[in-house]
């Protein structure tokens, strides 16, 4: 297994300095080449699982490994990408390219060609030059991710990177993830709260519950890609996911009464 | 459109100012010498212009200003940027930065002549420790507002140490110290001219304690004003350097600072 996670539970303290539990043991192992999508409400720890297996956090308890090592730090065989896109204002397109290249002794000439490259890949040939700031949302985020694959990464990790943007660049960049990453075989875990954006993506989904913070079902999508939003078996696995959350509204429910 | 109604304010507020000056000076109850009249301080100015005493002074106190700001920009930019990220370091230090920063650089006087003599040292040294302290300690809290993201972004990609420092937490911290080095431009060339006048045989300080020692109240405001025009230009040349930053680095300007 190319990424494991055991019996991997996570604490922070309070502002009372009180243990509180975010993600309470959760097994999970993932292939080389999937594409996970963890989806689930606000405050049910996907994030933090993301930052654990990310080497951004440590674990509390259990542990992860990826490729048999474990994962305690952070290391450019797996890039993030953030909802914010963390580009670097002050450098253009291109250099923001570049920068995982600069630490891994490539000449210049070469950092230039593998980032022009990437540019083209994400279809922003002719932004080389703009800066950040000149940029739409839609087109930071093609940077950001022409700028993790440039570093050729094993995982890429994606925390709600498309949550900022308008619902029509929304589909288009789901669209152009899904084609990337089928050219490029990457290992993608991608967190996201939208449960169509997850059945689009995703070879399987985690769906998580919070308090504490756990995987409450594991959904494959056994379609083809490229995938159709409205065909019958995108909707049944998409009403599929609501029910799950539908059921835990029920229990609330019940709770209350 | 704006601009030219700017204009119009700028110009309304100086004639205000010469009228009511010259209207105190038509009342006779000022001598000459307590209180020249408008005419006079242009006269003076125009002489000033013309033996070339103001071209060659400016130049000077230029001269020393540069030296000395840069100087102290230098050495409190690469001190904040070590210090910024040396939590421990700079609590140590904090306590002696914090005393020492409010006592007024002539104060150092006469130790600044004992160790470095006269000429065109003490007004340099002035200087120096004018602009340090704000940039100094603009630049440290610079480095601790930079935003999480850019150093998650550095871990990942692998940047550390050195890199880190001048690759991104310099960059990421520039905008707040180019604000810092604006506020220091504008305290530092305060001192100069107090710089001259206790330590200089030349220079724009210099020459209203000359002025003052041959009585001329004229020279003396023609001074003044010349001190003013050019520290107020200084500020704009920075303020431009601090927009066009702004601008690259994508900060929404300010309005009407």
């Amino acid at each position: 297994m190319f990424i494991q996670i055991k019996n991997v539970s996570k604490e922070y303290p309070d502002t009372n300095n009180n243990a509180v539990q975010v993600l309470k043991s959760i097994d999970l192992d993932i292939e080389a080449g999937e594409f996970i999508c963890l989806l689930g409400p606000s405050g049910c720890g996907k994030t933090t699982l993301l930052n654990l297996i990310a080497g951004f956090e440590k674990v509390t308890s259990g542990e992860i490994t990826i490729n048999g090592k474990l994962a305690v730090e952070a290391s450019s065989k797996h890039i993030t990408i953030f909802q914010n896109y963390g580009l670097l204002p002050w450098r253009s397109v291109q250099k923001n390219v570049e920068l995982g290249l600069e630490t891994k002794d490539r000449s210049k000439s070469e950092r230039k060609r593998i980032a022009g490259d990437f540019i083209e890949l994400v279809g922003l040939k002719q932004y080389a030059r703009h800066y950040p700031s000149q940029l739409s949302g839609g087109m930071q985020q093609r940077v950001a991710i022409a700028r993790a694959l440039a570093v050729d990464p094993e995982i890429i990790f994606m925390d709600e990177p498309f949550g900022a943007l308008d619902a029509m660049t929304r589909i288009n960049m789901q669209d152009e993830i899904s084609n990337i990453w089928q050219k490029k075989k990457k290992t993608i875990i991608f967190v996201t709260h939208d449960i169509e954006e997850a059945v689009f993506l995703a070879d399987r989904i985690l769906v998580m519950s919070p308090n504490p913070g756990r995987i409450k079902s594991v959904i494959k999508v056994p379609i083809a890609r490229k995938r159709d939003r409205t065909h019958p078996d995108f909707l049944k696995i998409r009403n599929k996911i609501f029910e799950e959350f539908e059921m835990k509204e029920k229990e609330k429910i019940e709770y209350y009464l | 459109m704006t601009k030219i109604k700017n204009l119009i304010y700028v110009a309304a507020g100086l004639a205000i100012l010469v009228i009511l000056w010259e209207a105190v000076v038509l009342t006779g109850r000022y001598e000459a010498s307590l209180l020249p009249s408008p005419l006079d301080v242009l006269k003076a100015a125009v002489q000033l212009i013309k033996n070339g005493t103001l071209f060659s002074d400016i130049k000077v106190s230029l001269y020393r200003f540069i030296i000395g700001y840069s100087s102290a920009v230098t050495l409190a930019v690469i001190l904040g940027l070590v210090l910024g990220r040396l939590t421990r370091t700079w609590k140590i230090i904090d306590p002696i930065v914090q005393v020492l920063r409010p006592v007024s650089p002539i104060a150092w006087f006469p130790f600044i002549v004992l160790w470095f003599g006269i000429g065109d040292m003490p007004a340099i040294v002035i200087i120096f420790i004018a602009a340090f302290y704000p940039v100094l300690l603009s630049t440290i809290s610079a480095v601790k507002k930079v935003d999480e993201i850019y150093l998650k972004v550095a871990r990942d990609f692998g940047i550390r140490k050195t890199n880190l420092l001048t690759r991104i937490i310099f960059p990421a911290s520039f905008p707040y110290i180019a604000n810092g080095l604006h506020i220091a431009l504008g305290s530092a060339w305060v001192f100069l001219v107090a710089g001259e006048m206790v330590g200089a045989q030349s220079g724009l300080g210099y020459l209203i304690i000359d002025a003052r020692n041959s009585l001329r109240s004229d020279m003396v405001l023609a001074g003044i004003i010349f001190i003013g025009i050019s520290g107020l230009l200084l500020d704009r040349a920075i303020r431009f350097f601090e927009k066009r930053v702004e601008k690259r680095w994508g900060i929404v300007s300010r309005e009407g600072i």
